[in-house]
């Protein structure tokens, strides 16, 4: 069974959501997504100042099996994009809760964070698949 | 599914098994990265026993196989290996195969898996003018074990002699089949041996150090080889003239399936050919992308990925002919990124052949 911490908020798409306060949340894939995607080799970020509507497009992970969409998981603008992973891309498989970070985001005002699933949802939605 | 005999032997292993053309096969054991590097620097190995293992007896083996085979097969040696496309009469790739000369009168053939069902039934289809056989070895398994330390960890393991055994060269036995061949770009070996004697070899290789490899890894090694892949670099719909392996077709007398179709395309104009590319800047080149050049002149990329061991994005396409090689981009999502054309192979013997 994957990893999925108590602490983070996640989307059915594999995006974990940490909560900074103020309105601004940090976002990556999860355990379980790096270990679908396997060895990741290239990190298409998000522009920072950019913004994204609920589930739009905003990035790409691409290991060396194929090309996964990142989706924006709320509402919400790009503060912060982790340029590591430009270079160390693997950053994703080794510590996809910590260093693998991808982006932050404020949020919008009607962002809804009603639609997040909590940990336990998480590992309930993936437990068919592992 | 279909299961080779070294299924429980993967799954003990930790591989993650994929359905790869109706077989059960492990794309990787952890990381396909650190196993394509076992490969280029010391030794892995991989159970390809999906692979069909035939074998073309009688006094005219020669004959048929020169027929059915747009390579030479009368400059063999004994136990000497040729690689060759397998045509149709309009010049199409039915299949690539290797084939290794154990008599006058006696040939093995190793063909891919997915395509197995047509070639059985093509080569059947062609035989039967020849006073010769096909038979298929179909209780046997093939474990392929390669890098630059393949042969002096295999050798105290086994009984077959290599120590005179050239590249493309095989020696066997009654027990086992090895030939010196393989689809990495490495030195190494492909084995044969009777299905029921499989497990036994793969866990003496795995307590001997060899690293268990995926298909995932087989495939990075091979492109970086430069080395096709059935069904994605060719097919029924492209001749060998178009693809790049124009260099396996025989010179003299032109008398295999294909040749006259080949002939008249040849005399009409080869419109397409196979080149290497790498991207230039950031991103994955993969099957199917678009390419353009500032002359409107178009391509598509055949086989593409990232690779461990230049740390690039490269690929292997197939283009217009006319294709400006120093104006090649491709479509990448929303972005249109530069790519340069380099000579094939990509990597050799464990080092990057593309210049900074």
């Amino acid at each position: 069974m994957s990893y999925v911490p108590d602490n983070l908020k996640y989307t059915a798409s594999h995006e974990w959501l940490e909560d900074l306060g103020d309105g601004k949340y940090r976002v990556g894939i999860t355990e379980f997504a790096q270990e679908q995607l396997g060895d990741i080799v290239f990190v298409e970020l998000p522009e920072v100042d950019e913004s994204y509507a609920q589930e739009d497009e905003c990035g790409v992970v691409e290991s060396v099996k194929t090309a996964s969409d990142i989706y924006c998981p709320l509402v919400g603008t790009v503060t912060a994009a982790n340029d590591a992973l430009e270079d160390t891309p693997e950053l994703i498989n080794d510590s996809p809760y910590d260093d693998g970070w991808i982006f932050e985001l404020e949020l919008g005002e009607d962002a809804d964070l009603g639609s997040l699933l909590s940990a336990e949802d998480y590992r309930n939605s993936i437990v068919d698949d592992e | 599914m279909k299961q080779t005999v070294l299924n429980q032997a993967h799954r003990d292993a930790g591989a993650k098994m994929v359905d790869f053309g109706g077989w059960d096969m492990p794309i990787n054991y952890g990381s396909q990265i650190v196993e394509h590097h076992a490969v280029r620097q010391n030794v892995g190995m991989f159970d390809v026993s999906h692979m069909t293992v035939i074998d073309i007896q009688g006094p005219e083996a020669t004959a048929f196989l020169y027929q059915l085979l747009a390579n030479d097969i009368t400059k063999l040696n004994l136990n000497q290996a040729l690689y060759s496309t397998m045509l149709n009469h309009e010049g199409g790739v039915i299949d690539d195969l290797i084939t290794y000369k154990l008599a006058d009168d006696d040939y093995r053939v190793v063909v891919n898996a997915a395509t197995r069902e047509k070639d059985l039934a093509w080569i059947e289809s062609q035989i039967i003018e020849f006073d010769a056989n096909m038979i298929e070895q179909a209780d046997t398994a093939m474990i392929a074990v390669q890098g630059p330390k393949a042969i002096e960890t295999l050798q105290p393991l086994i009984t077959v002699d290599l120590s005179e055994t050239k590249r493309f060269y095989a020696a066997y036995n009654d027990d086992m089949f090895v030939g010196r061949t393989g689809y990495t770009g490495e030195d190494g070996v492909e084995i044969i041996v009777p299905s029921d004697q499989a497990e036994a070899l793969w866990q003496q290789l795995i307590d001997a150090g060899v690293q268990p490899c995926g298909l995932g890894a087989r495939d990075t090694l091979r492109l970086e080889a430069g080395m096709h892949l059935y069904g994605q670099d060719m097919d029924e719909h492209i001749t060998p003239l178009e693809c790049g392996l124009g260099w396996t077709l025989r010179k003299d007398n032109q008398a295999f399936n294909g040749a006259e179709a080949l002939a008249a395309k040849r005399e009409a104009g080869v419109e397409k050919k196979l080149i290497g590319l790498v991207l230039e800047g950031r991103g994955i080149l993969r099957h199917d992308q678009v390419l353009v050049d500032d002359e409107g002149h178009e391509g598509i990329i055949t086989s593409g990925g990232y690779s461990p061991s230049t740390e690039k994005a490269i690929a292997m396409a197939v283009v217009d002919k006319k294709m400006n090689p120093d104006a090649v981009k491709v479509q990448i999502r929303n972005k249109t990124l530069p790519c340069r054309v380099v000579k094939l192979p990509f990597v050799r013997n464990g080092k990057s052949l593309i210049e900074a």
